[in-house]
């Protein structure tokens, strides 16, 4: 809070001061008036905090402060802190390929997984432990080995790619795969075994072994992966000391090739190994068995449900085909039994027929023809036997019935003429024959 | 460390979204405000949208089209958003697109794409399609996207219209951070140039001359607060009036020659407008200006000059009604216009030269007017409300929404404002009781929104022992203190042709001093054994219910008095 200097004089006080202390309220302030705040600006953004927080004017001075100072040290997590064995303290530096660094560097609970930082803050709190000029100071012995050993293992740890070769072969950090009799959850015996094979993996991520929840996809991804693993272990860090050039050309070659050799050896060996891993992996993945199962009793179930739908079908077509043939004789008997009737019933009505053709024949024959007296002239005869023919011709066999019932018993020849003329109306008027057809009846 | 942190600060620009002209801009790493050339290198993007065949113009490109193709081009559409059709005043966009009723709201027709039904573009649209292609470019100049902006908008903007326009601009996908007043705005730019932690507390007239319209606002700055005291509008009065002035004057020119008005034909004043305009700028920055326009009308070419004398006689009325919406506004915040410390002349217009002098005359000398015609380190008028928004842009970029929110919520905007100035009763020099000086130093002027502490320090008393610090609620008073009047006459004597002159001068030559005077006197503290020389500090604190807490002490000394008057909770 800055301070305006004036360059005002208060006034002095009068000679005498009435009041008791030093201050003395006559009044009030006056009644304020509310506005609006435009809510823009700096300013008014720390009014709206101190408002919003209820905050004095020194409160809120104090807490911006303090945010505003920046913390700038990252607080020493601790985590660096392994302690140093003797058999480490007493290394000799000159045999660094077979020391191992994360331990020099006290980090051999991270290993491949330090981070660079950790890397680094190790080191450096090892070397304020075992400088070899505070070594000196404190007790006078001369020595710097376990110092050496300290920056050959920084130096092989912050190089990347020399750190690949050390994790390469770094076999502390390997997990031995269980044997194939081992008891127990797979899942905790090769989840860490992939995880730790995992880190020589040139893809990423890696997938994990998973447990009893995973899915098929999610173990066939996993075996594929592992089955095609792309892997950037080298084995260089093994190789034998390359002699100097300048003894024996003949020499160095051969120990490069048979270097050469060695590391394309150990490749292959590593490569067969994790092969192995994985066959064992999957032979004990009980996972495989479930989905088999799953997939059997899937298909299984797919196919008891076909069967049965056959069954059903099958049944259904047996039961249709019974009762088709069964109506099919049903209606065959019905056929033949209406045939049967049909056929007496028209031999009856054609003997019945025969006989009403008869009766009428009998009743133009009973009236002597129609002729007066005597027998009758053959021409006579002739045209009333062939209107009583015609007549019959015209009549189908029901009319024919009702001709013969009504000439049935007569015997005068006019009656019978009346009733046969009566018919042959009957079929004029039904216009199956016309009146110029008969010649005599209807005379 | 902190470098680190920057990629992952958000990229905030501020809008001014004028009826005329649009602006963008950026607060650069080092805190200042700069304003975005658009494409064409434009810092004044016209708020036009323009349609030809398939392609979709803006800003100074589509103006050009107000010519060409005027039914297909839109502008001044800002004022229409969220209003009714009832409620517009459709007479700027006489020579563009015509607004028509759509629904509730306006909408525009043209023929958005060639060979199709014109279709019916709302106002919320056109602001949106405005909006994408001013953050387009706000995009393409910083290279990076932009995640949210604050935009200025007039004081009388409704909350609805508001709402519509943080919608629109949602619809490009650019968030709204804020929506802030234009005169704030403006207020903000120049207040965040002096690098001072405690502003100057003062009042300040922002007079915004835009294109269409002008806005005056009277706001108190307290402590880097700003509260709106009084704002006055004039919605016939801005930049195109300035530019008719010269369109009858050359209007006027070219039938003496030619004997044809180009304003009788819409094209003819299209292009005379356009020209006008141009020919204005150029008179706010030297004396004469040419204007030439090919087949203005009937065929026949136009050039001609003008020069500024001519211009500002011509102008003169506006001028007038300049200084009439000024006096008003200070009425209406029933103030003196004396009691301004600051005047910010905004907009366009406000580059013109004539209006800034005719606005520092109303003035005493101490009022401060800033244009650039008045005061060489003005910033320049038409970028001040941008610059104000990328400030504020700046300043909430890294709130969460909801922080802005409640920050921005009634219950902390709406404060208790001091009605009268307090302070400490000083003691006049030389024991002149006579003379029209302040009696009392003010720590807290009238319109501060409480809680507010102030602090100064004294020079004890001239000889010495006890100081009385008497805290007082002050009230400012006009003082005549002309000068005798002989002096005058004599001055009239020797010069009989100016008598005329003279005469008002003498009128005008009432000098009016307001000084501050004691109205009621609200405690008295003793301070004891004060030593000749020795410097006092008196800090007054005034809490959020009034309550007055007082602390004075000797510079270096021990001890000291403190004393708290309760508030009225």
């Amino acid at each position: 809070m800055n301070v305006v200097a004036t360059k005002h004089f208060l006034l002095p006080a009068e000679p005498e001061w009435p009041h008791e202390g030093g201050f003395h309220i006559l009044e009030n302030l006056s009644e304020p008036t509310h506005r609006n705040l435009e809510p823009v600006g700096p300013h008014y953004l720390a009014h709206a905090r101190r408002k919003r927080h209820r905050r004095t004017f020194s409160e809120d001075d104090r807490i911006v402060a303090a945010q505003q100072a920046k913390n700038v040290e990252d607080a020493d997590p601790g985590e660096i802190s392994e302690p140093e064995d003797a058999m480490l303290l007493s290394r000799d530096p000159k045999d660094w390929k077979n020391q191992d660094h994360y331990a020099v560097l006290g980090i051999s609970k991270y290993r491949w997984k330090a981070t660079d930082e950790q890397i680094k803050r190790a080191h450096r709190k090892k070397v304020l432990k075992h400088h070899p000029d505070k070594k000196a100071a404190a007790g006078g012995v001369d020595d710097d080995n376990f110092f050496k050993c300290i920056q050959k293992a920084m130096e092989i740890l912050t190089d990347p790619v020399k750190r690949r070769q050390y994790d390469s072969v770094d076999e502390s950090a390997d997990v031995d795969p269980p044997s194939r009799k081992a008891k127990g959850n797979i899942y905790k015996l090769w989840n860490p075994v992939f995880d730790s094979e995992g880190r020589f993996s040139k893809k990423k991520p890696v997938p994990r072994f998973g447990d009893d929840k995973s899915t098929k996809a999610e173990v066939e991804e996993f075996y594929n992966f592992w089955y095609n693993f792309d892997s950037w272990r080298t084995f260089e860090y093994l190789d034998e000391d390359v002699p100097d050039d300048n003894e024996n050309r003949d020499q160095k070659r051969h120990v490069e090739r048979k270097n050469k050799a060695a590391r394309a050896k150990r490749k292959t060996e590593d490569t067969a190994r994790l092969r192995k891993v994985v066959d064992d992996a999957l032979a004990m993945d009980v996972r495989l068995q479930k989905f088999r199962k799953e997939e059997k009793l899937q298909k299984d179930a797919k196919k008891i449900a076909r069967e049965a739908e056959e069954k059903r079908l099958a049944e259904e077509a047996k039961k249709k085909a019974e009762e088709d043939a069964r109506r099919k004789e049903e209606e065959e008997a019905a056929l033949k039994a209406s045939k049967a009737d049909a056929k007496k019933a028209k031999e009856a009505a054609k003997n019945a027929a025969k006989k009403n053709k008869r009766v009428l024949r009998k009743g133009a024959e009973d009236a002597n023809y129609f002729h007066a007296d005597g027998a009758a002239p053959p021409d006579v005869i002739t045209n009333v036997l062939a209107d009583v023919e015609l007549l019959i011709t015209k009549l189908d066999n029901e009319e024919l019935d009702v001709v013969a019932k009504k000439l049935a018993g007569l015997k005068v020849s006019d009656e019978i003429k009346s009733v046969l003329a009566d018919s042959i109306r009957g079929t004029v008027s039904k216009g199956t024959a016309t009146e110029g057809d008969f010649k005599v009846l209807l005379k | 460390m902190s470098d680190s942190e920057e990629p992952q600060q958000k990229t905030v620009i501020g809008i001014a979204f004028g009826n005329s002209n649009s602006s963008i801009a950026f607060t650069s790493p080092d805190g200042k405000a700069e304003v975005i050339a658009n494409e064409e290198g434009d810092r004044q993007i016209p708020s036009v949208l323009s349609y030809v065949g398939d392609e979709e113009y803006h800003g100074a490109q589509a103006k050009s089209h107000l010519v060409r193709n005027p039914k297909n081009t839109i502008a001044y559409f800002r004022d229409f958003l969220g209003k009714s059709f009832a409620d517009i005043d459709p007479t700027n966009a006489h020579s563009s697109a015509h607004p028509i009723q759509h629904e509730t709201g306006v909408a525009f027709s043209v023929e958005e794409k060639a060979d199709a039904e014109p279709s019916t573009l709302t106002v919320s649209e056109i602001t949106t399609r405005h909006i994408r292609r001013l953050q387009e470019s706000a995009a393409d100049f910083l290279g990076k996207k932009i995640d949210g902006c604050v935009i200025t908008v007039p004081t009388d903007f409704s909350e609805a219209q508001r709402k519509l326009l943080a919608e629109a601009s949602k619809a490009t996908g650019l968030e709204v951070l804020q929506i802030i007043h234009e005169p704030v705005a403006s207020l903000l730019a120049y207040t965040a140039r002096e690098e001072t932690s405690h502003p100057v507390d003062k009042t300040v007239l922002v007079l915004d001359i835009g294109g269409t319209r002008t806005d005056a606002a009277v706001i108190a700055s307290r402590g880097g607060m700003f509260t709106l005291l009084a704002t006055q509008h004039d919605y016939e009065l801005g930049g195109r009036q300035f530019d008719d002035v010269l369109v009858d004057h050359f209007s006027k020119e070219f039938i003496k020659k030619h004997k044809t008005d180009p304003r009788e034909n819409e094209r003819s004043l299209a292009k005379l407008k356009l020209e006008c305009e141009a020919t204005k700028k150029t008179l706010s920055l030297s004396n004469s200006a040419q204007i030439s326009i090919e087949s203005l009308a009937g065929g026949f070419d136009f050039h001609s000059t003008v020069n500024k004398l001519r211009y500002d006689l011509l102008s003169k009325k506006l001028a007038d009604q300049i200084v009439g919406l000024v006096e008003s506004v200070v009425k209406k915040a029933g103030m003196d216009l004396s009691d301004i410390n600051e005047v910010i002349l905004a907009g366009g217009t406000s580059h013109t030269p004539k209006i800034a002098s005719r606005i520092q005359q109303i003035f005493p000398s101490t009022t401060a007017v800033q244009a650039p015609a008045t005061n060489p380190n003005a910033l320049n008028p038409s970028e001040l409300s941008a610059r104000g928004a990328a400030i504020q842009a700046s300043l909430i970029a890294e709130f969460e929404a909801e922080d802005i929110e409640q920050s921005t919520h009634p219950a902390v905007t709406v404060t208790p404002h001091l009605p009268k100035p307090i302070g400490v009763v000083i003691h006049s020099p030389e024991g002149d009781e006579g003379k029209a000086e302040d009696k009392v130093y003010v720590f807290l002027d009238a319109e501060t929104a409480v809680p507010a502490r102030r602090t100064a320090t004294f020079i004890g008393t001239q000889v010495g022992g006890d100081v009385l610090i008497r805290i007082v609620e002050a009230k400012k008073e006009s003082v005549d203190i002309t000068p005798p009047k002989e002096v005058k006459e004599k001055a009239t004597d020797e010069d009989d042709e100016d008598d005329e002159d003279d005469d008002e001068e003498e009128e005008e030559e009432k000098v009016i001093k307001r000084v501050t005077e004691v109205e009621k006197v609200i405690a008295e503290a003793l301070l004891k054994d004060v030593k000749k020389g020795q410097k006092v500090e008196v800090m007054l604190n005034v809490a959020g219910d009034l309550t007055l807490t007082i602390t004075a002490r000797v510079v270096g000394g021990k001890g000291g008095v403190r004393g708290t008057v309760p508030g009225r909770a």
